[in-house]
């Protein structure tokens, strides 16, 4: 989306989420089949009403056509049926192919449906070998560096460029613990302190295991659909108004910048299509799958000065209470994490806050949220922007 | 699981016979005169595909590092440490700093590279600290 042509054209209309966390009764294909059910139920319809799927492969169940699978397994046809795979960015990637197939006429109203199972149907060291594949393997994997490793290269560069200290970066994970800990599906719900984290096992220096994201199973899907047809539906829509994406390169050692990544561009993109500023963004669902992940989208989105994402994230206004509400289901340091589906929970639980169906966590006038999801080692990024209805 | 090895292209085997060799190649661009890393069949600053391989100084700065507490897998006992290093010529490469204290590392360090025989094949480049550095 490079202009404002699309903006509140199409809407999120229904939504649904799995168990997560530990999560053995089903394999990822039995909860995507359950998720994508209950999001179309969600939007009161039937699958007979939806005639697009878009879905994401699976690590610990990999499907050669995964989406045609999962419409196959519900006895489905859909007019357009495709999978996509873009890592952790493929959540938002998917919403936007969504929003460009029914603009081009070739679907009505698509679901976009991800599960994933890490925890029970892979072992933890195949969990950890499948994702370091992401390494080049022949200038990267013969080194043995695993993700966190990837991701503490970066957090080292933002320390020394910038000052950054491991406590800032623990602030992260204290906030998004705060919220978990109001969400009762949280995969991890006690409350931690800056010092359980320093203090928690070295993983990758500077990284401890709190600065890790959790290793879960677990699915959601979203239907989109056309504003006209939304607004036909059980719940307020909740409208796409802008989106963006940025791509630099695929492994970090070809990265040109360590500390600013191309979720600037991203970002950058969705606030012209949406016409709106960081500052008028309510609540931000963004992408800790490690802390300075985390720390360095505050700043290449805009919300703090370059630099300054220890300084924002230890003021406190991200934590439940605060000025700048972030992750506020826990996101995948404290909610869950299983995999590539991981960001589809920061969107449903945008969805929830803009719906006011956010129960003990519900926050006051949500009506503008930034959701921001990135693939490989902050290599690939997309930003989507949502509004209610008075923000038309 | 066995250890990542690296199964050279032809494009690639230069650079692997060279590590064989303990000499470190580099790909130099005839058109614009980048120097390449990874190697490449074409040039990633202006695609040309007229490139020569050049010896390479061996010597760089670290540009960031970790140490891994938790290996990969079995093959990679920890702790290890791996960096991104800057070479003189310019590119940038992932590898490991060996024979190292971790609280002798910081960033900017000069360091030296070494071979390290991975395979019956294969020879990667590692490095070590330049000594008589002050972290």
């Amino acid at each position: 989306m490079r202009s404002q042509a699309l903006r509140g054209q199409y809407a999120l209309v229904g939504m649904a989420e799995s168990a997560v966390g530990v999560v053995p009764d089903k394999s990822p294909r039995e909860l995507c089949v359950e998720v994508t059910l209950n999001a179309v139920k969600d939007a009161g319809l039937t699958l007979a009403d939806c005639d697009g799927l878009i879905t994401c492969n699976a690590f610990a169940e990999p499907i050669l056509y995964h989406a045609e699978a999962v419409a196959e397994y519900l006895g489905w046809q859909p007019r357009h049926c495709v999978t996509v795979n873009t890592g952790g960015g493929t959540t938002f990637m998917a919403i936007n192919m969504a929003v460009a197939a029914i603009a081009a006429g070739m679907a009505d109203t698509i679901v976009v449906a991800m599960a994933d199972s890490l925890r029970s149907y892979m072992t933890r060291d195949q969990a950890m070998v499948v994702q370091s594949s992401s390494g080049h393997p022949h200038y990267e994997q013969p080194f043995g560096p695993t993700v966190p490793a990837y991701y503490a290269l970066i957090a080292r560069a933002h320390m020394d460029r910038f000052g950054t200290t491991e406590a800032q970066f623990a602030e992260a994970a204290v906030s998004c613990r705060a919220w978990a800990h109001q969400h009762p599906k949280a995969q991890k719900r006690e409350l931690i302190t800056v010092d359980n984290v320093l203090q928690s096992r070295p993983i990758a220096d500077p990284l401890k295991v709190l600065d890790c994201s959790l290793v879960s199973d677990g699915g959601a899907a979203v239907v989109i659909t056309r504003r006209e047809r939304a607004r036909e539906g059980p719940h307020q829509p909740i409208y796409v108004l802008g989106y963006g994406e940025g791509h630099a390169y695929e492994h970090i050692s070809q990265a040109k910048d360590l500390t600013t990544s191309a979720a600037v561009l991203a970002g950058d993109a969705a606030y012209a299509a949406a016409g709106v500023t960081p500052d008028q963004i309510d609540l931000m669902q963004l992408y800790d799958c490690f802390t300075p992940a985390l720390l360095i989208q505050l700043e290449d989105l805009g919300f703090c000065p370059k630099g300054e994402g220890g300084d924002f994230l230890a003021s406190g206004v991200t934590r439940p209470g605060g000025s700048k509400p972030l992750n506020t289901h826990g996101g995948m340091l404290s909610h869950c994490h299983p995999g590539n589906p991981g960001a589809m929970f920061g969107l449903t639980e945008a969805m929830l806050q803009m719906r006011g169906a956010a129960q003990e966590r519900q926050l006051a006038n949500i009506q503008t949220a930034l959701c921001h999801a990135q693939g490989g080692i902050m290599s690939s990024h997309a930003t989507l922007i949502l509004g209610v209805e008075a923000t038309l | 699981m066995s250890r990542p090895t690296p199964n050279p292209t032809p494009t690639e085997q230069p650079f692997y016979d060279a590590c064989q060799r303990g000499e470190l190649l580099l790909q130099h661009c005839n058109d614009c005169q980048h120097v390449l890393f990874y190697p490449r069949t074409h040039c990633d600053a202006c695609q040309s595909d007229s490139l020569s391989w050049l010896p390479a100084s061996g010597e760089g700065v670290i540009a960031t590092y970790t140490v891994v507490r938790r290996g990969v897998s079995a093959d990679f006992p920890a702790p290890y440490i791996i960096a991104l290093i800057d070479l003189a010529e310019g590119p940038r490469m992932m590898s490991q700093i060996i024979d190292t204290e971790p609280e002798a590392l910081s960033s900017g360090l000069s360091v030296t590279v070494d071979f390290e025989s991975w395979s019956d094949s294969i020879t990667l480049p590692v490095f070590r600290l330049v000594l008589g550095q002050i972290p």
